[in-house]
């Protein structure tokens, strides 16, 4: 250990504990070969396109329409994901029943069960030879190789996220403000909207942008029931994915700094906001 | 948690080293809305069957459906075993990086407060938020030919891309934070005093890391393991892009299943599934166990 | 008698909170149940608010057997421990809350949240957040807000146990005269006997779930009935205490 003992350091006062030097050599070490250098590539990947060409790629409507339907796609699923997953977390934290502990195992499962595995399976079941699928297509509606089934694989993939955050956020809330409201004569969904609601907001909504992040990014689950078909159910994604077969890195690389544009500025909104929740909290 | 109602005040500790004291109370009992709550239970219920036991049941009914002997021929065949090696290669390589990786810098960030240690939180949690298309992409666009140690590596005809070191790379990369992501709100809810205590007394590093911290997080470190090898097992998309479908080379299970989707061979691709089902439910058991004996 | 507890039990997960708790306050007293941690006298508010449910005996608030009447209609205020302020609400919002969920027209419930805040003397500090409030003034407001809706009994759940102990003793005067002021029966719950002798007109001792003794802060003091209650108050305090005043 290289570091000595009783190192003065910042206004947090001594540095007693050994191991500085060599944790943040090992730390910043990896992190650098194996994150940060790499993704610098798409950097200097992307400072050798001019601004005309990196304009003239993002903007063309095949591109366009893979970020729309990403985009709205990623919305709609999370917004269904932030309804059911608040559901599902407050049905886990206030009720008891026989199964609640194999339903609270299962929320997982979209993070374990491999991606592709779940893009085969879900566009099995929502094709027009799929148990759900046959039956939605008696009446017309076609889910697989559609936006819906786009937006079913990615509800697929982001309720655990919003489960996963609300869940203890509910845990920890003090039913004294329930009662308090109660007491009040507040009725119970009155409460749920006034009091409840306001103190699992933020947490909610940093489940929302959670899933919604990974439904703009997710590739696997949605590729096979998305079905790719031009203009109509491509996501963008699998636009960065065609353009490296076709050996067309510089469109691959616009591309991608777009949509890592969009999760940078998705993920900031959502801080903002919840730094602007979190002033509440204190005290 | 409820033998005496009135006055039992539990700490809480929260992930970001806030204590609070909270008051356990039973739930109020004078609402006895049943049909709410099994409203509410089965709509839950019919969701979470819906989106997640359905897919399972369809992955085992479609690789059983030409009967065990088929089933057998699909999942002992050579190149899903050859699969099968590589993602468990890949997977206990990005096990072993995301623990030496997660113990560092989880104890860096959580033990020693410099300048700049939240910037270094939030680069760590970057590939968590990266499409996993994007992280395959930055490992072309380094390694492969294009990329800026693209001549580099052809001089000492050293290949990454569309090799097993690139498949191991990208997986690594998309799990890279997992492990750390468990250990540090456990380490930094802990404190320093212990370690404080200890070195005063005049301990070593390793010394307080393995008698003073490690006890803290040894759950959360299996924790983590499990989730980044669930995580590295199923790694589709930035495997994808980096490994060039190379059939008995830089096929991985995940890989292997998309192959023989796209050549019809459905029964074939869900039972190469079953087996990654399998390994989900397993973790999940795992993840469970570990959950339960922490508490 | 104002409020009056006969013969209650309650049983929690096999933990005998109460037992054959039998006592009344008189109208217009404030009455303090004192005893250690876990002697069950915050059950016994709980369960005069409706917030917990006896197993048996009866609860009479003015003449009426209240148990099966829920909380919110037994017109009573409660005052919560950590005062369970909402947190996304303005001080004044939180006044409101009891005259909205009311459906009380705006003048009236803009009027009656002027009173209240002058009556705390917190005009100004209607549109600030709880968490922009001082301990003492998030226990102003939330006496504020339970008393809005009028009620004709107010329960106050360890008062000032989130306090800092410098402003304890002010408040506690504060709250004292409040409550006179306001003429509501009254009673709170503490563990601190010295905070029940000197701000209640009579004091009910728990412990183990049972009333040990109930009686004016004087008698207590002076003429203990059981060995508990010799044990846990300090007579020679007590005499300390009158002495200054």
């Amino acid at each position: 250990m290289e570091q000595q003992i009783v190192k003065v350091k910042n206004k947090k006062g001594v540095r007693v504990i050994p191991g500085f030097g060599l944790s943040l050599g090992v730390t910043l070490a990896m992190l650098g070969t194996l994150v940060l250098i790499p993704l610098t590539s798409i950097i200097i990947s992307a400072s050798g396109l001019s601004i005309r060409e990196f304009a003239e790629v993002v903007t063309s409507k095949q591109i366009v329409s893979g970020y729309v339907v990403s985009l709205s796609c990623a919305f709609v699923a999370a917004l269904i994901n932030a309804f059911f997953g608040l559901m599902i977390a407050w049905v886990l934290v206030r009720y008891q029943f026989p199964y609640k502990r194999l339903m609270d195992g299962i929320i997982e499962l979209p993070f374990a069960l491999p991606t592709a595995v779940a893009g085969i399976s879900l566009t099995y079941l929502y094709s027009d030879k799929g148990w759900i699928g046959a039956a939605f297509s008696k009446v017309g509606i076609k889910i697989a190789y559609t936006k819906i089934g786009i937006t079913i694989a990615m509800i697929f993939i982001g309720i655990p996220f919003v489960v996963r955050t609300v869940q203890p956020v509910l845990e920890k809330l003090d039913r004294q403000y329930e009662e308090a409201a109660a007491m009040l004569g507040a009725s119970r969904i009155y409460t749920f909207f006034r009091v409840v609601l306001p103190e699992v907001f933020p947490a909610l909504l940093a489940g929302f942008g959670l899933a919604f992040a990974r439904g703009i990014g997710e590739y696997g689950s949605v590729v096979f029931i998305a079905g790719n078909i031009p203009y109509e159910t491509q996501i963008a994604p699998l636009l960065i994915m065609a353009k490296l077969e076709q050996y067309k890195y510089a469109d691959a690389t616009a591309i991608a700094l777009v949509l890592l544009l969009l999760s940078f500025l998705l993920m900031l909104m959502i801080n903002s906001v919840q730094i602007y929740m979190q002033k509440f909290s204190k005290g | 948690m409820s033998e005496n109602k009135q006055e039992i005040y539990q700490q809480d500790i929260v992930g970001d080293g806030v204590h609070s004291i909270q008051k356990v109370i039973e739930p109020p009992k004078y609402d006895s809305s049943n049909a709410v709550k099994y409203v509410l239970i089965g709509l839950s219920t019919l969701f979470l069957f819906v989106m997640l036991i359905l897919p399972l049941i369809v992955v085992i009914t479609n690789a059983l459906r030409d009967g065990w002997a088929a089933y057998k021929d699909a999942v002992l065949d050579k190149y899903t075993i050859k699969a099968l090696q590589l993602t468990l290669l890949a997977t206990a390589c990005a096990v072993a990086v995301n623990t030496i990786f997660g113990l560092f810098a989880s104890f860096l960030l959580s033990k020693f407060y410099f300048r700049g240690r939240q910037v270094l939180a939030a680069l760590i949690d970057i590939p968590f938020s990266i499409s996993p298309v994007i992280a395959g992409l930055i490992f072309i666009l380094t390694f492969g030919n294009i990329g800026w140690m693209g001549d580099f590596l052809k001089t000492y005809h050293i290949k990454i891309v569309f090799a097993v070191p690139g498949v191991i790379l990208a997986t690594v990369f998309v799990t890279f934070p997992f492990v750390f992501r468990e250990l540090f709100p456990v380490l930094n809810a802990q404190g320093k005093d212990e370690e404080e205590a200890a070195a005063l007394m005049g301990a070593g590093g390793f010394t307080i890391f393995r008698r003073i911290t490690f006890p803290h997080i040894k759950w959360a470190l299996l924790y983590g393991v499990i989730l980044c090898t669930a995580r590295a097992m199923g790694e589709f998309g930035a495997v994808s892009v980096i490994s060039g479908h190379l059939r008995g080379k830089t096929n991985t299970l995940p890989l292997h299943v998309e192959i023989l989707y796209n050549e019809f061979n459905t029964m074939a691709a869900f039972a190469v599934s079953s087996i990654l089902v399998i390994l989900a439910v397993l973790i999940l058991i795992a993840r469970s166990i570990v959950e339960w004996k922490a508490k | 008698m104002y409020v009056e507890m006969k013969h209650i039990n309650k049983t929690f997960d096999g933990f005998q909170a109460s037992k054959e708790v039998s006592f009344g306050v008189a109208k217009g007293h404030l009455a303090a149940l004192l005893g250690p941690s876990g002697s069950g006298k915050t059950t016994i508010l709980r369960m005069i608010a409706g917030l917990d449910k006896p197993d048996s005996g009866d609860i009479i608030i003015d003449g009426a057997r209240v148990n099966d009447i829920p909380g919110s209609k037994r017109g009573i205020g409660f005052v919560f421990q950590n005062y369970a302020l909402f947190r996304y609400m303005t001080v004044a919002d939180n006044i409101a809350f009891g005259l909205q969920v009311q459906k009380k027209s705006k003048a009236e419930i803009k009027e009656r949240v002027g009173e209240l805040l002058q009556l705390i003397s917190m005009e100004d500090l209607g549109k600030r957040y709880p968490h922009q409030l001082s301990g003492g003034q998030r226990q102003r407001v939330a006496f504020a807000r339970a008393l809005a809706p009028n009620p004709h009994l107010l329960l106050l759940d360890e008062p000032f146990a989130a306090i800092d102990a410098k402003v304890r003793r002010e408040l506690r005067t504060w709250l004292r005269n409040m409550i006179e002021k306001v003429g509501i029966t009254s009673i709170f719950v503490t563990h601190d006997q010295e905070e029940a002798m000197e701000v209640a007109d009579t004091v009910i001792i728990t412990n183990q779930g049972k009333i040990e003794q109930i009686g004016t802060p004087e008698d207590i003091c002076l003429h203990p009935q059981t060995d508990f209650v010799a044990d846990f108050i300090d007579a020679a305090r007590y005499e300390a205490m009158m002495a200054v005043k």
